[in-house]
């Protein structure tokens, strides 16, 4: 059984299914990296990744900072 | 670290949103080699301020790849995380909240709104719906705009920290095409006025500080150079040597009444 996320718009397949959207920063080997998070168009503050449920049709933004002007 | 500043700049630094800067340059991180040269060339251009941009982050990459946050610590530098790449209000506001919670709730932000793909002019009127949402949100706003002085008041008032038009489009290094709307744009705000895309080489930086620009901020001048690292530090002192023309003020410009620098009398004969 793997469990199935969309992520940047793509579906990314997982072990097992996060409970949490910190159990997904985990998942996709996330851990310590400067990110940040939408869950359906809404920013999931840093501090409340492990507290934020996992829905099954949630859909996930995670970005990060890259060279640019 | 960063070119140790000297007296001159110390003195008359860059104040943005109450903050203020030694360097007057402000770089992209964009378009360079890797991050080894970005560094180098960041380093050398002295600049304080660096713009990033914020995408989605590659999934399944190694995750201990290094990152540009780790070649340009935040303690370092003051991050100015920009919208590039947005086409409207809403997704420039969703990219910038996103940059903010990225950034520990950083609130100096780079907004710009495109209204074309080939020229990438900016689209003022979602740039004037996009400031006014930031602004009442509490970000401080350096705005990336067309050189029309009307718009650059109507930003004002708004509440941005900076105005940023365009010399000439972005990564185009065509120069400082219109100087008189600049020279209008900065003698109406009161707020700092920086060029903002179009700079090709050193004197375009140096014509835009004589015109009194209060900074200009440049990536792909430096980026693309033969030699990054030489250019970033040409630019460092174009832009020095620029604003120190304006502050010095200039000699009349003189068509025909030329004046000789030499003794006009004692000639031998």
């Amino acid at each position: 059984m793997t469990f199935e996320i969309t992520v940047n718009g793509a579906v990314e397949r997982l072990p097992a299914r996060p409970a949490t959207v910190g159990d997904l920063v985990r998942a996709l080997n996330l851990t310590g990296k400067r990110i940040a998070i939408e869950r359906n168009g809404e920013i999931v503050p840093k501090g409340r990744y492990d507290e934020t449920v996992v829905g099954p049709n949630d859909r996930f933004e995670i970005v990060a900072a890259v060279g640019g002007g | 670290m960063n070119a140790p500043a000297d007296p001159a700049t110390l003195a008359d630094p860059l104040v943005i949103a109450g903050n203020p800067y030694c360097s007057r340059l402000l770089v992209g991180t964009g378009k360079y080699r890797d991050f080894s040269q970005t560094r180098e060339a960041i380093v050398a251009s002295g600049a304080q301020i660096v713009t990033v941009a914020i995408r989605r982050t590659n999934l399944g990459q190694d995750a201990n790849a290094p990152s540009l946050l780790d070649t340009l610590p935040p303690s370092e530098f003051t991050y100015l995380p920009n919208s590039a790449g947005c086409y409207t209000a809403d997704d420039a506001v969703r990219t910038l909240k996103l940059a903010r919670e990225l950034l520990d709730g950083h609130a100096l932000t780079k907004l710009e709104v495109l209204g074309d793909a080939n020229t990438l002019f900016p689209n003022v009127r979602e740039t004037l719906k996009a400031a006014e949402r930031l602004v009442a949100d509490g970000f401080q706003v350096m705005v990336y705009t067309s050189d029309d002085p009307i718009i650059a008041r109507e930003l004002e008032q708004i509440g941005c920290v900076a105005i940023m038009p365009l010399a000439s489009l972005i990564g185009s290094g065509m120069g400082i095409l219109n100087p008189w709307n600049l020279r209008l744009i900065i003698e109406q705000a009161k707020v700092p006025v920086l060029v903002d895309a179009g700079v090709g080489t050193a004197s375009d930086a140096a014509i835009a500080m004589e015109l009194g620009c209060a900074g200009v901020l440049m990536n792909t001048a430096i980026a693309l150079a033969q030699d990054p690292v030489r250019m970033a530090r040409a630019m460092r002192l174009a832009v020095e040597a620029g604003r120190d023309a304006f502050l010095a003020g200039r000699m009349p410009r003189k068509l025909y009444a030329a004046s000789p620098s030499s003794p006009t009398s004692g000639l031998i004969s």
